[in-house]
């Protein structure tokens, strides 16, 4: 019981994150186009500026030992290259310029009651369920 | 101005990038996660359709902070459109606009144009395209690269992972081919 509740400091975190990307107006169709087509600063900035201070946040955790509120040593993850970074990289790239939304950005769409983008949600889950499947087939 | 109608102003970039940017730290520091969307997405397969594929056994349960934090953002999403938004509208580049105006595009009023995306519009060609075809790029896309704009740009990013740099640029590669090559063409359908 005491476990699910502390779970839900997920749920405010996500809750604050998601106000953040409606007012930065992230989530926004013409924001990526504009991003896309070299109109605006506005994306490059929010992206430029939020890679720069998680960029310090974890060299400060690693620089001064700073530990999980559960006093637990903060462990990083390290990625191994793989051609799916290109091939599906640039799959994501299309569709985030058709969509005007990556994964995150959809569920704010839906919450600000654009509901239809339900069925690009779906079909996102769609997506993921078929590279699942085919996943040993495809160049990684 | 009270402090509530400056809020419902649009935030400008150097105040949301860096709350973005904070959330890399929040998500390591509350709970030892790593800051990531897109693997919410096989969670939901997992937990959904796993039917036998490998690549869904695992114990998704176990990252089940990650569709609390994906609710959570749904959340967001309702409390910012319906206490904190912007009564008037988007203001949008020029250029952007006259080309928008071009395929019927004028109404700036939300942040997901009405227009384009509506459940009409899933009944026509351009409008199934657009959300069926670019959700399911967007979903396999992900996964294949094995992140979004979040696990990869930021958190990788954030953790000097030159993987990650590769996956980012390609994102930008892809986005720019589709909005400025084929996009107008699927617009003008």
């Amino acid at each position: 019981m005491y476990k699910s509740l502390s779970q839900l400091k997920y749920l405010l975190a996500g809750l604050v994150f998601g106000v953040i990307f409606v007012k930065a107006e992230v989530i926004s169709w013409f924001r990526i186009q504009e991003m896309f087509r070299l109109q605006s600063f506005h994306m490059y900035g929010v992206i430029g500026s939020a890679v720069l201070v998680g960029m310090l946040s974890v060299w400060m955790i690693k620089q001064f030992n700073i530990k999980t509120i559960q006093g637990e040593t903060v462990t990083f993850q390290s990625r191994k290259f793989n051609r799916g970074q290109i091939y599906g990289g640039l799959i994501f790239g299309l569709g985030w310029a058709i969509t005007g939304a990556c994964p995150g950005p959809l569920f704010a769409q839906i919450g600000t009651g654009a509901t239809v983008i339900v069925i690009t949600l779906l079909s996102a889950i769609a997506g993921t369920w078929v590279y699942g499947k085919f996943r040993e087939k495809l160049p990684h | 101005m009270d402090i509530f109608n400056f809020v419902k102003q649009p935030w400008p970039w150097y105040v949301a990038g860096p709350l973005i940017g904070l959330t890399v730290p929040v998500l390591l520091l509350i709970g030892n996660k790593s800051f990531g969307i897109s693997a919410s997405l096989r969670h939901i397969c997992a937990a959904c359709v796993p039917a036998k594929i490998p690549f869904f056994q695992y114990n998704w349960k176990s990252e089940s902070w990650n569709l609390l934090f994906v609710g959570g953002i749904l959340l967001g999403g309702i409390v910012a459109g319906a206490w904190l938004s912007n009564p008037a509208a988007m203001t949008i580049h020029p250029a952007l606009a006259k080309e928008l105006a071009g395929y019927g595009i004028t109404n700036y009023q939300s942040l997901v144009p009405a227009e384009l995306f509506n459940w009409q519009a899933l009944f026509t060609v351009r409008g199934l395209l657009m959300m069926a075809g670019g959700g399911f790029l967007v979903g396999f896309g992900t996964r294949y690269a094995g992140g979004c704009t979040s696990g990869h740009a930021i958190m990788g990013l954030s953790t000097l992972q030159w993987p990650s740099l590769v996956a980012t640029i390609c994102f930008m590669i892809g986005g720019l081919v589709m909005a400025n090559v084929f996009l107008p063409w699927i617009l003008a359908l």
